[in-house]
């Protein structure tokens, strides 16, 4: 009995290592997927009701008409609108601030670091009902009142938006770039400046094409989170609609399978974008690991 | 000597727009916000603010008036972050070790939820658990283990699901990291000191948190007497002994004594940074109690959002999104205190 004890267990432990845990990550990723395919299979549905909440027959109405309800394609447009300008100015912000705080040393540095995770750790309602508060203080409370001219902040819109999209994307690109260039070789810019090029040169030579891919990410990361948003833009967004901003609001009378279409396309978008930019990557990747050579 | 002093304005000069943004879009209206939260007046009859007034009337009393939902969020979201280790810590381990060549693309099934909106991913939810979803048919109608008039939209079990499924990303990223990074070497040096299955230890241990976890589930989402009875002794009796007998076995037969002395603790710092990214989050939110739950389901989220965008009534809303806020930079600053500031933003320089 002695030295079969041990060794059954131990398959016991090898056969738990393969196939319990095999088959635990398929069941939880197939748990991340479901509510992904209900929005797919349900984009295909003609609802009975005014609420595409069961399955009543297949139908290709929805795909047909994608914006045929009022407001939607406004909506649409403004995420789309938010989403492209509030990447672009949140990309750059944030991947300043993170070459400052990888490449220098520098008093505050560690409380920057601190202060970067911040409002990524603070609730996107308390993010949201801030910005309320100060953009309402703008026409109503001093010294506000009178710094900042009425009708740039409040009634609330587009810009406010904005702002807020770019205010809590600025975190998340400051993490995904500094990840990517600690990473990378200083030896290769010091290379550049002893054959002669100066800082601006060794930057946009060197630094950039390196970092690329981190901005590239980072972007992504911003866009994704940016066109996703709801919380912080349903306090920000006055009577403008963006497409989650929308849904929320239709979801009281009614769900049209209209909303499954658009999620449906925004998420294919996605996957296909994260295809092509992991297919770029790996490339330029390469490429420039050939370069220095 | 000039060149030497501008090169040290550097850093500062390509943090000041996007510190600057921050000062202006984070800093000042938190800072605005607190001085909202002891004002009095709404936004039609104007705002009194201090020092004029000190109205802490706005703490005290919605303290005690939202109780309810404080406790909600607190119970909501303890559970959502329990029931997200317990699924993302071994997803993240089987990513990690065993990923193989499939590693990425499993990371990207991982994240692939956030390029569907969070709202169309709760409302997936609402049509898997509706009553005239698939979970009920099965349940209900094939399997017949609950009563005809049973549903699971507007009990705390719907919420607590629904914020899992949202927030388990956020438990498994940051585990991945700190799983990753431990180093195989450690672990193959521990299985050649013997280190075996973990048995007897891990009998005990699994059988003492298996019971917890079951318990603190049975109690958390019976708590408010939704679902059935109120939590009866026997059933919190039975719940303790599933989690026992489950906890107990998985800990003495799966769990070897190298990912317990070794592993686990290395990814210490991941498991604290994923339940704060998680938790934080989760007790935060507003539209699975809304989309999933009822009036008694509803949590602080709900109260902020409804005083501030359909009643308008700033000062209590902004007291009690403070509360909220001043809460998770307590636990920031204790977490950053017990494990330093770059664990937090990812990686070392």
């Amino acid at each position: 009995m002695g030295p079969t004890g041990p060794t059954a267990s131990r398959r016991l432990g090898a056969f738990a290592d393969r196939w319990l845990l095999k088959l635990f990550t398929i069941g939880a990723i197939g748990y991340l997927m479901v509510p992904i395919l209900v929005m797919i299979v349900f984009s295909f549905n003609k609802p009975e009701g005014k609420f595409n909440f069961v399955w009543a027959q297949f139908s290709l109405d929805a795909w047909a008409t994608p914006l045929n309800r009022p407001g939607l394609s406004d909506a649409l447009w403004t995420s789309i609108l938010v989403a492209i300008v509030g990447t672009f100015f949140a990309t750059i912000l944030g991947t300043l601030i993170a070459l400052a705080l990888v490449r220098y040393r520098f008093r505050g540095r560690n409380a920057t670091n601190l202060f970067i995770f911040v409002p990524m750790a603070t609730p996107e309602i308390v993010l949201g009902a801030s910005l309320l508060t100060i953009f309402v203080s703008t026409a109503t409370l001093e010294p506000f009142k009178s710094i900042i001219p009425s009708g740039i902040f409040y009634p609330l819109g587009l810009p406010t938006i904005i702002i807020a999209h770019i205010m809590f994307n600025i975190s998340y690109v400051v993490v995904t770039v500094k990840a990517r260039i600690q990473g990378f070789d200083r030896h290769l810019e010091e290379a550049a400046m002893d054959l002669g090029a100066n800082e601006w040169t060794t930057f946009w030579k060197v630094t950039f094409p390196l970092i690329r891919p981190g901005i590239i990410a980072a972007a992504l990361l911003a866009f994704s989170l940016s066109i996703d948003d709801f919380i912080v833009t349903n306090f920000t967004s006055g009577l403008v609609n963006t497409f989650p901003v929308w849904v929320w609001g239709t979801i009281r009378n009614n769900l049209p399978p209209q909303v499954h279409v658009i999620g449906t396309a925004i998420f294919l978008i996605a996957v296909g974008g994260v295809a092509i930019a992991t297919f770029l990557q790996s490339r330029g990747g390469r490429t420039v690991a050939i370069r220095p050579r | 000597m000039s060149l030497q002093r501008s090169r040290r304005a550097i850093p500062y000069l390509l943090m000041a727009p996007g510190l600057l943004w921050l000062l202006l879009f984070f800093v000042i209206p938190n800072v605005q916000m607190l001085v909202f939260s002891l004002s009095e007046g709404t936004l039609r009859t104007g705002f009194t603010t201090p020092p004029e007034v000190w109205d802490i009337e706005n703490y005290t009393g919605s303290v005690s008036k939202f109780s309810s939902n404080f406790s909600n969020s607190i119970v909501y979201g303890a559970l959502a972050t329990i029931l997200c280790f317990l699924i993302g810590y071994p997803l993240a381990y089987a990513i990690a070790f065993k990923g193989g060549r499939w590693k990425n693309l499993l990371l990207f099934l991982v994240i692939a939820p956030f390029f569907t909106s969070f709202l169309i991913r709760t409302i997936s939810w609402k049509i898997i658990l509706g009553n005239d979803g698939p979970v009920l048919a099965i349940v209900r109608d094939l399997l017949h283990l609950v009563p005809a008039n049973f549903s699971i939209i507007g009990s705390p079990l719907a919420v607590v699901g629904g914020l899992t499924y949202q927030f388990l990303p956020f438990m498994v990223l940051p585990l991945y990291v700190s799983i990753e990074k431990v180093d195989r070497r450690l672990i193959e040096a521990a299985k050649d000191l013997y280190a075996g299955p973990w048995r007897r230890g891990g009998l005990v241990a699994g059988a003492i948190f298996g019971a917890f976890a079951l318990v603190a589930l049975q109690v958390g989402l019976g708590y408010g007497a939704f679902i059935g009875e109120d939590a009866a002794p026997a059933a919190v009796v039975a719940a303790a002994l599933v989690g026992a007998v489950a906890g107990g076995l998985v800990g003495a037969f799966l769990i070897s004594q190298s990912f317990i002395r070794v592993t686990f603790p290395l990814s210490l710092p991941g498991v604290f940074a994923a339940s704060i990214l998680t938790f934080i989050p989760a007790i935060g939110d507003y539209v699975n109690p809304q989309l999933l739950g009822s009036p008694k389901t509803q949590m602080v989220g709900n109260v902020i959002q409804g005083r501030f965008l359909d009643q308008n009534d700033y000062p209590i809303a902004a007291a009690l999104a403070f509360l909220l806020m001043a809460g998770i930079l307590v636990a920031i600053f204790l977490y950053a205190r017990l494990l330093g500031t770059e664990e937090l933003t990812g990686g070392t320089a």
